[in-house]
């Protein structure tokens, strides 16, 4: 799993609209790593991360996911090592139960329904949401809908995972259990998120993105202790350092 | 709760009541598809002027929800909202075909009012079945039979995304129009207004449409919806469609009430 690195080859990518959303971006994100990615609104987070899995490609520069350049020919070998789970659980939670949700990506790698069952269970079992099988998506709350899109990915066996504001809508509860499932996996995590404290949790490395470039790259610890930078960027110091502070 | 929350809540309502572990869930969907198929063609096989020959194949949808445990309420309600439509087909019939067709004792009743009742009948008929089977079955093993009976992918999968998402576009506009009221000072929306929301709306739908098909992308869509979902066809089943079947035909071709009727009062033909 050592070869699963991400690697961003000064990536550039403007909107059909004109609108330059990433500008000459470059970073290397190691095999293991749990990396945050935060920024203001607009900051280019969320195109970034759909560089990361083929979704989009760049219009200058490249993305080698573990030795393999992302492109229209690779996405499908992509998909299955790199997982996206979507900002909001709805887009990502189309099937008519949760299990067959969960099954879905796993039938499309060409797995019998018996054997995608049985991933869709265990897939189910490690976000602890078993019970939630046999419902109906839009019964769910937020942190369920969440744990199901997460099952979803998982059942893939990705090497990678991508969250793109994984905590957004979710009550303080269901949020620490989203934490502590996230602390618990093993994978390479890329995480695009406003909630800064998420980061001091889950991750050990942070990027920080301002106007579609990268401002600054660094462990969570220095890039939160530089005030002026934070204020540049529009950003603010974690609300769990302002009271330790 | 305004109208649009108590269609969602009816349709959930609907959903739910096919989440239940009842003798007709546990039936294969097909085996309902192809039955209601058959009772829908042979209730518009009769001539226009049959009431009474109609009157047992009422006893499919009725003994349907009873093994289904379908509360008779919103199945009726649902009913009437579409019934209108089907008294809008029948209402000049009346009007124009006024030869007395039979008597009640003194009163001639015309040909015209024999066809707008048989039409309310058949109308009572195919709605209630299909309403019983969507109940009974929930759209999503609707659709899943639809499929493996030889529909389309692309038409099944349409309907299983209507249904899906019109929970979600629902409660959209349902917010949507909580917040024009909450600042229309009282004012009903006008047409130019309607025209804004739903085209607000439409351009929502446009944009969630994007981000679902790239997130059907990423778990490896290759134009196909496949289900992991288990069923299999019993013996159970076959009894269901053949016994049904026998009972739709066996009313097709014998007057049922009319030849009870003849054999109670012992006038035989």
């Amino acid at each position: 799993m050592s070869h699963h690195y991400i690697e961003v080859r000064r990536v550039s990518y403007a909107y059909p609209d004109g609108t330059l959303a990433l500008r000459d971006i470059s970073c290397r994100i190691e095999h293991g790593e749990s990396v945050g990615i935060v920024g203001a609104n607009g900051a280019g987070k969320s195109t970034l991360l759909l560089h990361l899995n083929g979704l989009l490609t760049p219009a200058e520069g490249q993305v080698v996911i573990g030795d393999i350049p992302v492109t229209e020919k690779t996405r499908d070998q992509i998909h299955r090592s790199v997982g996206f789970i979507f900002q909001d659980a709805d887009d990502q939670l189309f099937m008519p139960t949760v299990l067959d949700d969960v099954a879905f990506g796993p039938m499309n790698m060409g797995l019998s329904p018996a054997e995608a069952r049985a991933r869709a269970q265990a897939a189910l079992e490690s976000v602890d949401a078993v019970q939630l099988a046999r419902r109906a998506p839009y019964r769910l709350s937020g942190g369920e809908k969440r744990a199901a899109a997460i099952a979803g990915v998982l059942a893939m066996s990705p090497s990678i995972l991508v969250l793109d504001e994984p905590s957004a809508g979710l009550d303080p509860a269901a949020r620490r259990r989203l934490i502590a499932l996230l602390c618990s996996f093993s994978h390479t995590r890329v995480i695009a998120t406003h909630d800064l404290d998420l980061v001091l949790d889950v991750c050990t490395r942070v990027l920080v993105l301002h106007g579609g470039s990268l401002r600054a790259d660094g462990t969570p610890r220095e890039i939160f202790d530089d005030v002026d930078l934070l204020a540049s960027c529009h950003l603010e110091v974690p609300l769990s350092l302002q009271r330790r502070s | 709760m305004s109208r649009i929350d108590v269609a969602l809540h009816d349709l959930r309502t609907l959903d739910d009541l096919a989440r239940r572990d009842t003798p007709l869930t546990r039936l294969d969907a097909r085996a309902q598809v192809v039955t209601t198929l058959v009772f829908c063609v042979v209730v518009v096989s009769f001539d226009r002027y049959s009431v009474s020959a109609l009157l047992p194949l009422a006893l499919y949808p009725i003994t349907l929800a009873a093994l289904g445990d379908l509360p008779a309420r919103p199945l009726l309600r649902k009913l009437a909202i579409a019934a209108p439509f089907a008294m809008l087909v029948g209402l000049f019939n009346p009007l124009l075909d006024r030869a007395p067709l039979l008597t009640l004792g003194e009163i001639a009743i015309a040909g015209g009012w024999v066809s707008f009742a048989s039409i309310m009948l058949r109308f009572a008929l195919t709605v209630g079945s299909a309403l019983v089977l969507i109940a009974g079955t929930g759209m999503h093993e609707l659709c899943a039979a639809l499929g493996r009976l030889g529909v389309p992918g692309v038409f099944t999968a349409q309907l299983l995304f209507l249904f899906r998402y019109s929970f979600v576009l629902g409660g959209e506009a349902s917010s949507m129009m909580t917040a024009y009221e909450l600042r229309s000072g009282g004012r009903r929306p006008g047409l130019k207004d309607y025209g804004g929301l739903a085209g607000h709306l439409l351009l929502r739908a446009f944009e969630r449409a994007q981000r679902i098909h790239l997130a059907m992308i990423a778990r490896g869509f290759d134009g196909e919806l496949r289900s992991a979902a288990s069923r299999s066809w019993t013996r159970r089943d076959t009894l269901f469609v053949l016994g049904w079947c026998a009972f739709f035909l066996l009313v097709r071709w014998v007057n049922i009430p009319q030849w009870l009727g003849q054999a109670t009062t012992g006038q035989l033909p």
